[in-house]
């Protein structure tokens, strides 16, 4: 079966900025895809490329089977966008953009009813529909554009940041869309985040960072790779379960913060063979996983903060030179 | 009670299956549909946007009853008996009244890639050109459409509402709104910021309605301003225009030579039918370029 994106050798530069160096990773059919990286890492520019808006300086890119310079229009029937901005006309209704969007993809006449109803109705906007869409809040545009992305059944959805500028209510509510989405339909999702958090909700991710990727996996083997989980335990005895835990299961324990805390891999798993084992009473229990944020920093050498940080200086930097685009 | 849930049930079983849409090959049916629903847009805008429809009647009205009545007394000396000055300077005003409306409507490209929507165009599997064609079409429409409101007042400038003529003016604004709002779009590949776009259409939309003899005849001017109203494009559909209205007059001869003496290039004598061909060409070659512009990528 061919990978829903397959790409190699790609670069991209724009005068004397290099935006993408050399990256190559494929995507299999039905995956959630996520780059992960700071804002300027090349995320966006990559996405371009995919979605034949901007075409490579080298290297190939093929989404849905088809190669995005040589077969544009293909491609860009089998794939739906969301972009970081809005990209709606505010003075038209819900349902007038959808059909705007149906007539310039072609999706048969016949089709486009029941279609706009079913995702409209996924995204919890049928009620709406008839209304301007000046009058909707962000998350709901979010949802209308992610709806619109659907309503041509693409093989392939780019969400480019899907939730930046929302809140962390509304950021929750958009991936149970997502979520739920990927239970409908046969769908290969493609997205884009500098939020760690969200990364968390793809079965793999790579992290770019200048233009590379840096890292390649899936968000468990990512933290994996970085180190072990932490557990934490309050006990009705503490030393004598430090003594138990270094005598049983060769664990060495220290008291952290009040508690019995120790490094231990695949934390989860290793809990109920704690309750089995160790002799003394255990009132609580967390496990805490390295967070992708440890990921990056250990890839990256930087959190993702200071990468920003640094990029929007050489953005400005740039900026200044070539004038806003 | 069960008869409800069962409903529930199949709408439930409905949203599971997606319903199969199977986008067909890029056909030039399919670009044909996607010029319509530009064009369709740009009327359902103009539709809910009822404050422009009016704004923009504003200037020609202040044109026609203000500096019509106000300067009729002084140029009653050389207006021949019998003809009102607003009757002459008629179609002149009403080639302005599509002027504004047509350039602004290009203007709504350069909103639409201020607010993303232009990207929403740009990446559908459709050709630019139908892009570009359904815009030209939609502003021409919308501009037409202002014309034709403003049509409604010849009467009171005295033009008879002729069905010929009242045809024959529709179909010149038709034409004229085409080319202008191409000129516009055209800037607009280019221009892409709102501000610089509108002090740019300012600059040029004023002087091309001062030059086009739409205030004064076109005879008997000094060389150099018989050259300007000759280069002007508004020129070339002003005189059809006043041509048409005037030939709708019963005037004398004499009247009509002194109000409506023919376009001349050096002496000879320009026929209306190239006027408008001239104007379609440039209309034509506008959309040419503006196609050719939005067809790059990055």
């Amino acid at each position: 079966m061919t990978p829903a994106i397959s790409v190699s050798e790609l670069t991209k530069r724009y005068g004397e900025i290099d935006a993408v160096r050399g990256i190559g990773f494929e995507v299999p059919t039905g995956e959630t895809f996520g780059f992960l990286g700071p804002n300027g890492a090349g995320k966006s520019t990559t996405i371009k490329i995919l979605c034949t808006l901007a075409d490579p300086t080298s290297g190939t890119a093929r989404v849905a089977g088809h190669d995005v310079v040589k077969e544009r229009d293909t491609v860009r029937r089998n794939i739906g966008l969301v972009f970081q901005d809005t990209t709606l006309d505010s003075y038209l209704t819900g349902e007038q953009n959808l059909r705007f969007h149906a007539d310039l993809y072609g999706v048969p006449k016949a089709a486009f009813a029941p279609r706009l109803r079913q995702v409209l109705e996924m995204v919890g906007l049928w009620e709406r529909r008839g209304s301007v869409v000046a009058t909707y809040s962000g998350g709901m545009q979010r949802r209308l554009e992610i709806a619109r992305g659907l309503l041509h059944a693409p093989r392939v959805l780019f969400l480019d940041e899907p939730t930046v500028g929302l809140d962390p209510q509304t950021r929750d509510a958009i991936w149970e869309y997502i979520n739920d989405l990927k239970k409908r339909e046969d769908i290969t999702i493609f997205l884009t985040t500098h939020y760690m958090d969200e990364a968390e909700n793809c079965e793999r991710i790579a992290i770019i960072d200048h233009g590379k990727i840096v890292a390649m996996d899936t968000p468990e083997a990512l933290k994996a790779s970085v180190g072990k989980d932490r557990v934490q335990i309050s006990t009705a005895d503490d030393q004598e379960a430090i003594r138990a835990l270094a005598d049983t299961f060769g664990i060495e324990a220290a008291m952290h913060e009040g508690r019995v805390t120790f490094s231990v891999e695949s934390g989860e798993q290793f809990v109920p063979r704690l309750f089995a084992g160790l002799p003394v009473a255990i009132r609580s229990v967390s496990v805490s996983r390295p967070s992708l944020d440890d990921v990056f920093m250990s890839y990256t050498g930087k959190t993702i903060r200071d990468a920003e940080a640094s990029i929007a200086d050489r953005n400005r930097a740039v900026a200044a030179r070539f004038g806003r685009r | 009670m069960a008869a409800h849930d069962t409903l529930e049930r199949q709408q439930e079983q409905q949203l599971t299956e997606a319903i199969r849409v199977a986008v067909p090959e890029r056909s030039l049916r399919h670009d044909l549909r996607a010029v319509s629903i530009v064009w369709r847009r740009e009327l359902i805008r103009f539709r809910s946007d009822r404050l422009r429809a009016v704004t923009s009647l504003v200037q020609p009205v202040l044109f026609l009853f203000v500096l019509g009545t106000g300067l009729s007394r002084l140029a009653a000396h050389g207006m021949p008996a019998g003809i009102d000055f607003k009757t002459f300077i008629y179609p002149g005003v009403l080639a302005m009244s599509v002027l504004f409306t047509a350039i602004f409507s290009a203007a709504s490209i350069v909103w639409d890639r201020e607010f993303g929507f232009l990207r929403e165009m740009l990446v559908a599997p459709v050709r630019r050109w139908a892009i570009v064609v359904g815009k030209c079409l939609g502003g021409a429409t919308v501009a037409t459409f202002q014309g034709i409101i403003f049509l409604a007042l010849a009467g009171v400038a005295h033009v008879p509402y002729s069905p010929a003529l009242l045809l024959t003016l529709v179909g010149e604004l038709l034409l004229l709104s085409f080319t202008l709002t191409a000129f516009g779009v055209m800037l607009a590949a280019r221009v892409k910021q709102i501000q610089a776009f509108m002090a740019l259409t300012q600059m040029l939309v004023l002087p091309m309605f001062f030059l086009s003899g739409a205030l004064y005849p076109l005879a008997g001017l000094p060389a150099w301003l018989t050259v300007l109203t000759r280069i002007d494009p508004l020129t070339y559909v002003v005189y059809p225009m006043r041509h048409a209205v005037f030939s709708h007059l019963s005037v004398s001869p004499a009247t009509l030579n002194a109000l409506s003496p023919g376009l001349t290039w050096f002496g000879w004598p320009v026929p209306i039918g190239l006027c408008l061909a001239l104007v379609a060409a440039m209309g034509v070659a506008l959309l040419a370029v503006a196609i050719a512009e939005f067809q790059r990528t990055e």
